[in-house]
C-alpha cells in the first residue's frame, strides 16, 4: 500500500471513530450528576489534552533525532509535530474556557495545569515563528531543534513552579472513578484523534519535505511554466 | 576561555553608554508600572518585588540582544569558532550578561525601596535572589540572543522565545524577593531559592550543551 493511501486510511478511520465516540458521548452517555450536559465536552477535551502532550513529546524526540542523525526526514517530522501540537493546544485552551465558564464561573484560572499549557502554547508558537524567520534550511532545522529541546525541558519545571505558586483544576479522573458508559466514548474519541493525528503528521511532514526541496532547488523558468 | 571573558567584559566596559541606556530604560519601566497600577501606595508597595523583576526582564531583552552584535556585524563569529569551542564562547557571553544584569538589579534595588516605600528587610536575602535570579535569565537569554540576532526578526523573536522559557525563574525570583522585602513568617524562602538554583543548573548546562547546534550551523 502506498503511504498516501495509508495516511488517508488512518485519517478516515480517525474521523469515523471520532464521529462514533462523539455520538456516544453526546446522546448515549448519561449527563454528569453535578455538571449536567456541560460535562460532555470532556469527551473531546481529555483526548485533545492527551494527544497534545503526545505530539509535543514526539516533537522533542524528533528534535533530538535531528541533532544526532542530521537527516532532513526528522526535521520535516519535527515541523509537522510542532504545528499540530500548537493546533491541539490552542483547541485545548478554547475547549477548557468553554467548560470553565459554566462550571468554575470563569474562563480562565491560574491553575498549574492551565498555566503550564499556556506557557507550552507560547513556547512552541514562538518556535514556529522562529522557523518562519529563518531562510537557511540548515539553520532553521538545527536552531529550532535546540529551542524545542529547551522548551520541552522547561515544561515540568513550569508545572512544578506554578503548582507551588497557586492551585482549582479537578484531579485527574481514572477509569476507576468514572462510570463505564462514560469511559467508552472517551476511549473511542482518544483512538479516533490518535489516528487522525498520525494522518496529519504524515501529510504535514510531506509538505515540509517538498517545500524544502523546492527551496534548495527552485524549479527552472521553463519547468514552472 | 579567560581571553574570551576578558574580551566580553572589555566590550561591555567600552559600551558604557549602552549600560546607562539600559538603566534609564529600567527606571522608565518602573514609572510606567506605577502609573498603570494607580496611586494607591499600599498596593504599589505590595507590587514592588514584581516590578523589580519585570524591569530587569524588560531591560535584559535590550542588553542581551546587543551581546552578539559585535560578532554578527562582520561575520567575526566564524573566525572565533575556529579557535575556541562554541560552549566557551557561549559561557563567556552568558557570564558577562549575568554580571551585567546582577549589577542592574543592585542599582534598581534602592530605587525600588525609595519609590515604593518597600523596606529592604533582609538585604542578604535580596542580594542572593538578585544573583540567582539574574543567572536564571542570563543563560537562556544569551542563547536566544545568539539565534534571534541572526534571524530576520531579532527584536521580535528574542522576547517571544525567552519570556515563556524563564517563567519558572521569574515566579521563583519574585516570590523569594517578596519574602526578602516583607519578611518570611512561613519560612518558604529557601524553597524558592532551591527552585531557582535548580532552574539555573538545568539551563546553564543545557544551553551550553546546545550552543554548538546554534553557533556552528549556518
Amino acid at each position: 500500500m502506498s503511504r498516501e493511501r495509508l495516511a488517508l486510511g488512518f485519517g478516515l478511520l480517525g474521523i469515523a471513530l471520532l464521529g462514533w465516540g462523539s455520538y456516544l458521548g453526546l446522546f448515549v452517555a448519561p449527563p454528569d450528576r453535578y455538571m449536567g450536559d456541560v460535562q460532555r465536552i470532556m469527551y473531546v477535551h481529555v483526548p485533545t489534552a492527551w494527544l497534545a502532550l503526545v505530539v509535543f513529546t514526539l516533537a522533542f524526540i524528533y528534535a533530538v533525532l535531528f541533532l544526532v542523525h542530521r537527516s532532513w526526514r526528522w526535521d520535516a517530522l519535527h515541523e509537522a509535530s510542532l504545528e499540530i501540537g500548537v493546533l491541539f493546544t490552542g483547541l485545548l485552551c478554547i475547549q477548557g474556557a468553554l467548560w470553565g465558564k459554566p462550571t468554575w464561573g470563569v474562563y480562565w484560572a491560574w491553575d498549574p495545569r492551565l498555566t503550564t499549557v499556556a506557557v507550552m502554547l507560547l513556547s512552541f508558537t514562538g518556535i514556529l515563528s522562529l522557523r518562519h524567520f529563518l531562510d537557511d534550511p540548515l539553520r532553521r532545522a538545527s536552531w529550532s531543534a535546540a529551542t524545542t529541546i529547551l522548551a520541552s525541558a522547561n515544561v515540568p519545571v513550569v508545572y512544578y513552579s506554578v503548582r507551588w505558586w497557586n492551585s482549582l483544576h479537578q484531579l485527574q479522573s481514572t477509569p476507576k472513578t468514572v462510570n463505564s458508559s462514560m469511559v467508552e466514548p472517551l476511549r473511542i474519541n482518544a483512538f479516533g484523534l490518535l489516528f487522525l493525528t498520525i494522518a496529519l503528521i504524515m501529510a504535514r511532514s510531506w509538505i515540509a519535505e517538498s517545500r524544502r526541496r523546492k527551496a534548495m532547488a527552485p524549479p527552472l523558468a521553463k519547468e514552472s511554466s | 576561555m579567560m581571553a574570551l571573558l576578558h574580551k566580553e567584559m572589555l566590550l561591555t566596559w567600552r559600551g558604557r553608554a549602552r549600560v546607562i541606556g539600559a538603566l534609564t530604560f529600567a527606571a522608565a519601566t518602573l514609572l510606567m508600572f506605577s502609573f498603570s497600577a494607580g496611586a494607591d501606595g499600599r498596593l504599589l508597595q505590595r507590587l514592588a518585588p514584581g516590578f523589580l523583576w519585570l524591569a530587569i526582564l524588560l531591560a535584559s531583552t535590550l542588553t542581551l540582544q546587543a551581546s552578539f552584535d559585535a560578532e554578527t556585524e562582520d561575520g567575526a563569529l566564524d573566525g572565533l569558532i575556529l579557535h575556541s569551542s562554541p560552549a566557551a564562547i557561549f559561557y563567556a557571553k552568558a557570564l558577562t550578561n549575568w554580571l551585567f544584569l546582577a549589577a542592574l538589579g543592585l542599582v534598581l534595588l534602592p530605587l525600588i525601596a525609595a519609590l515604593f516605600d518597600a523596606s529592604l528587610g533582609r538585604l542578604d536575602r535580596l542580594f542572593a535572589v538578585l544573583i540567582a535570579g539574574t543567572a536564571g535569565l542570563a543563560a537562556p537569554g544569551t542563547l536566544y540572543a545568539a539565534l534571534a540576532g541572526r534571524s530576520r526578526a531579532a527584536g521580535l523573536l528574542l522576547p517571544l522565545l525567552y519570556f515563556p522559557l524563564v517563567v519558572p525563574a521569574l515566579i521563583a525570583a519574585v516570590k523569594a524577593s517578596e519574602l526578602g522585602f516583607f519578611g518570611d513568617p512561613m519560612d518558604q524562602w529557601s524553597g524558592w531559592i532551591k527552585l531557582l538554583l535548580a532552574f539555573c543548573l538545568i539551563f546553564w548546562s543545557l544551553c551550553g550543551a546546545l550552543s554548538s547546534a546554534i553557533l556552528e550551523d549556518g
